[in-house]
């Protein structure tokens, strides 16, 4: 743990310090929790309720399985860990009953406009003299997913997800078949394939759409000068051994990973043109636990908490063994480690989701530099902390606020002489609000209404959204990065 | 954007959320929005009592519309969106017949009845097992499930069948059973082998006149109220309210409904029990001295 982090300084600014932090924390809370639930009957009401792909074949709400599609609740969570079987008869694998087509698209139309402060462009003195705001607006669309998932026999189950960017190039989400329920013991299930870890708070299921909003920067983060390109949150390929109780208030993961983010073909991506990966894997533990939280004498309890912590050991290439110039094969690979705890909190229709997580990479990761030539002096292990506060309002099952604080703060820099000594370079806060109304869930699909704001602090780097040109104006004034989002987002 | 205005964009937007609820909040009471689940005068007051759980019918309303209304319906008539689908149909909570009781046929179950319907789920047909919800979820449940018939406001539950402690099995227990089983006419709906092939199987239908099908005893699954010889013993000395299954109380006694249930268990050849390895054992001995199940058989018994 870093020396600034026990002190509670924050190294991002003087006046931003950790205690303020907690304070807008607080405020946040403090708002979402004072919209009354009698709010819930004014708002507007449907007798109609979604069926997912999964739902038109057991003939279930959607609201049954997800607290609002996609995230699950804990009996969509159940659901998925028995692979996608409700342990009934109707669990029959697809093919014997023609009337189910075990597929889903979602897409999202939307509108949305991303601005960038502190950045390079062309100006009248020439390429690259000018210095401002980037801004762009406009219609859009998201990517598309065509989700295929099921049992294929009974304790056999699968997921084929391919998706698409906005352009329509295509790749593999997530592909992989899972063996179900090994000697009859829930504890003992087998995922082989590109998933995603068993994340308590997963970014491939949560309601943010925006550019800025739609991932938690905690889960992509590297310090400045970082070669590391492990994302948390993105999907990996390999093999997992993982286990529930009955009703998964108890559940482990432990999964053996190909140390290339994910990528196919020996590649570190999913998508053509990738630097080739190495030869070394990874290890990804993570365990949670559920409990009921009573109430008062008399009323109903709280609802389910659950806390859990995981653990991320991996290795990344330093250098590439090559081929006239042209690299083949990733070596000379250096670790690097993710360590954090997350949870799932419910008080009444209040949903609370407070991750906390720390990161630390070899110094040659850090640096960037093959790890067959010594380190320049000053050169040490990049760390970083931080985390993410999120809560869920359900004003009922067709209805939820949204609202997200996170701050990263670098740790210890690569270099301990970097530039003018700040050490808040690399830093993020963000914060993002949202609205998910789902107006209309006909039997078989889905439709919500997306609305976003999102605004990203970054110091020295771009943005992890991606806006802005990749150049940022001056590395020690922050870049603010904004998303205002408006999207249609539905399934079938 | 200094820090300053940073923090002060994330405090308006926190009001404006703030200020949205409670605008919408003191509009409530002025605009009477079709609640798609209003319910009766009841849901305000019902409750349910549940092993020391008592469960609210107000916070069980909200339950029912994220995980029920789908195919029970937004009025509870079984009737929702998703039934026309579903075969078994979903139950209709406005007649207050349930199947799967600890009480004498024609009367409202317990709390717990309701409570362990929910927790068990109905293996053969769409309704799954409520065990992720919380005890006190399930308890919210059955409160507001009692809020669909103005039987709950007007009559008791029945008195809980005593199920007295289970005879010895043994295979004269199981050869009674069988005459039993042969003389009571089980095998007319659930066919000769239990395999739900008997003579009046097709033209079975439930209260509703929808067609439904008698248990299969050979597939091994779970009974429709249970998994136990006791849970055996309740379904026909109280009979499937609603379902052709009838009360068995007035016909027989005590200890022969306990043959019955053990020559039952023979029937499941697919699960591996004790009844069905003493009875295998019995017919590779005596196979041929057996007088077959069926319309064939005057005595019905060896």
């Amino acid at each position: 743990m870093s020396k600034k982090f026990r002190e509670g300084a924050n190294p991002m600014n003087e006046f931003f310090s950790r205690w303020k932090t907690m304070l807008m924390c607080a405020f946040l809370l403090i708002a979402i929790t004072a919209c009354d639930v009698r709010t819930a009957s004014a708002l507007p009401p449907s007798k109609v309720i979604a069926i997912p792909a999964f739902a038109r074949k057991y003939g279930l709400p959607c609201s049954a399985c997800h607290t609002a599609w996609p995230e699950l609740n804990n009996f969509g969570q159940v659901f998925r860990d028995n692979g996608y079987q409700l342990m009934n008869d109707r669990d029959s694998p697809i093919w014997q009953n023609p009337s189910y087509f075990p597929i889903s698209f979602r897409i999202t139309p939307n509108w949305h406009r991303e601005t960038a402060n502190n950045q390079v462009f062309d100006g009248p003195g020439g390429a690259g003299t000018g210095i401002g705001s980037v801004t762009q607006s406009g219609f859009d669309l998201s990517g598309m997913d065509l989700w295929s998932a099921g049992t294929i026999y009974k304790n056999i189950s699968f997921v084929l997800l391919p998706s698409s960017d906005p352009t329509a190039v295509w790749h593999f989400e997530a592909a992989f078949i899972r063996f179900d329920n090994l000697w009859r013991s829930p504890w003992l299930n087998v995922r082989f394939g590109r998933f995603e870890m068993d994340n308590l708070i997963s970014e491939k299921r949560f309601l943010f759409l925006s550019n800025n909003g739609g991932i938690y920067q905690i889960y992509h983060f590297t310090p400045p000068g970082d070669s590391n390109n492990f994302g948390y949150g993105d999907n990996q390929i390999g093999v997992e051994l993982a286990g529930h109780s009955a009703n998964s208030y108890t559940r482990y993961s432990v999964a053996v990973l190909s140390s290339n983010e994910g990528g196919v073909d020996f590649t570190t991506d999913v998508v053509p043109g990738a630097p080739p990966a190495n030869r070394t894997y990874d290890v990804n533990l993570a365990f949670s636990q559920a409990f009921n939280a009573p109430g008062p004498p008399g009323e109903s309890g709280f609802g389910q908490e659950r806390i859990g912590a995981f653990a991320y050991i991996g290795q990344r290439p330093t250098s590439f063994q090559t081929l006239n110039g042209s690299p083949l094969v990733g070596i000379d690979n250096k670790p690097f480690y993710r360590l954090g705890f997350a949870a799932d909190l419910s008080y009444k229709n209040l949903e609370l989701l407070p991750l906390f997580m720390y990161g630390h990479d070899n110094p040659y990761l850090g640096t960037g530099l093959a790890s067959n030539v010594p380190l320049p002096p000053g050169a040490q292990a990049p760390t970083f902390y931080g985390g993410f506060l999120e809560a869920h309002y359900y004003f009922n099952p067709q209805n939820v606020a949204l609202a997200r604080f996170e701050q990263i703060n670098v740790g210890q820099q690569a270099f301990n002489n970097i530039g003018n000594g700040s050490g808040s370079n690399g830093n993020i806060t963000a914060f993002t609000f949202g609205y998910r109304w789902y107006p209309i869930m006909f039997s078989r699909g889905g439709v919500a209404l997306d609305g976003e704001y999102s605004r990203v602090r970054t110091i020295g780097e771009v943005p992890l959204s991606g806006d802005g040109d990749g150049t940022v104006a001056n590395p020690f004034n922050a870049v603010w990065s904004s998303s205002i989002f408006f999207g249609i987002d539905f399934d079938f | 954007m200094t820090l300053k205005k940073f923090a002060v964009t994330f405090a308006l937007g926190s009001a404006v959320l703030l200020s949205a609820g409670a605008t919408r909040s003191t509009a409530q009471s002025h605009v009477n929005s079709p609640d798609p689940l209003l319910g009766t005068p009841s849901v305000a007051t019902e409750t349910s009592n549940i092993n020391g759980i008592t469960g609210h019918a107000e916070e069980g309303k909200h339950l029912y519309r994220r995980f029920c209304i789908g195919c029970h319906g937004p009025d509870g008539n079984g009737q929702g969106m998703n039934a026309q689908w579903i075969d078994p149909q979903p139950r209709d909570f406005t007649e207050a017949t349930f199947k799967c009781r600890s009480t004498p046929t024609g009367t409202l179950p317990t709390d717990d009845d309701l409570y362990n319907a929910i927790t068990r789920g109905f293996v053969t047909t769409n309704m799954p097992s409520w065990r992720p919800l919380n005890p006190q979820q399930r308890a919210n449940l059955v409160a507001f499930i009692k809020t669909w018939s103005p039987r709950w406001a007007k009559e008791k539950p029945g008195a809980v069948l005593n199920i007295p402690p289970e005879t010895p099995i043994t295979i004269e227990s199981i050869l009674h059973g069988r005459e039993l089983f042969q003389k009571l006419e089980c095998w007319k709906c659930h066919g000769p082998a239990g395999n739900a092939d008997g003579p009046s199987a097709a033209t079975l239908t439930d209260s509703k006149g929808n067609p439904i099908k008698p248990f299969n005893f050979t597939t091994g699954d779970r009974f429709m109220c249970g998994d136990t010889n006791r849970d055996l013993y309740r379904i026909f000395m109280t009979g499937l309210d609603g379902s052709p299954m009838p009360s068995f109380a007035d016909v027989i006694q005590p200890n022969d409904a306990w043959d019955l249930v053990h020559f039952l268990r023979t029937l499941q050849v697919a699960l591996p029990n004790q009844e069905l390895t003493l009875w295998q054992s019995y017919k590779a001995a005596h196979g041929k001295d057996l007088k077959p199940i069926g319309p064939d058989s005057a005595g019905g018994a060896q």
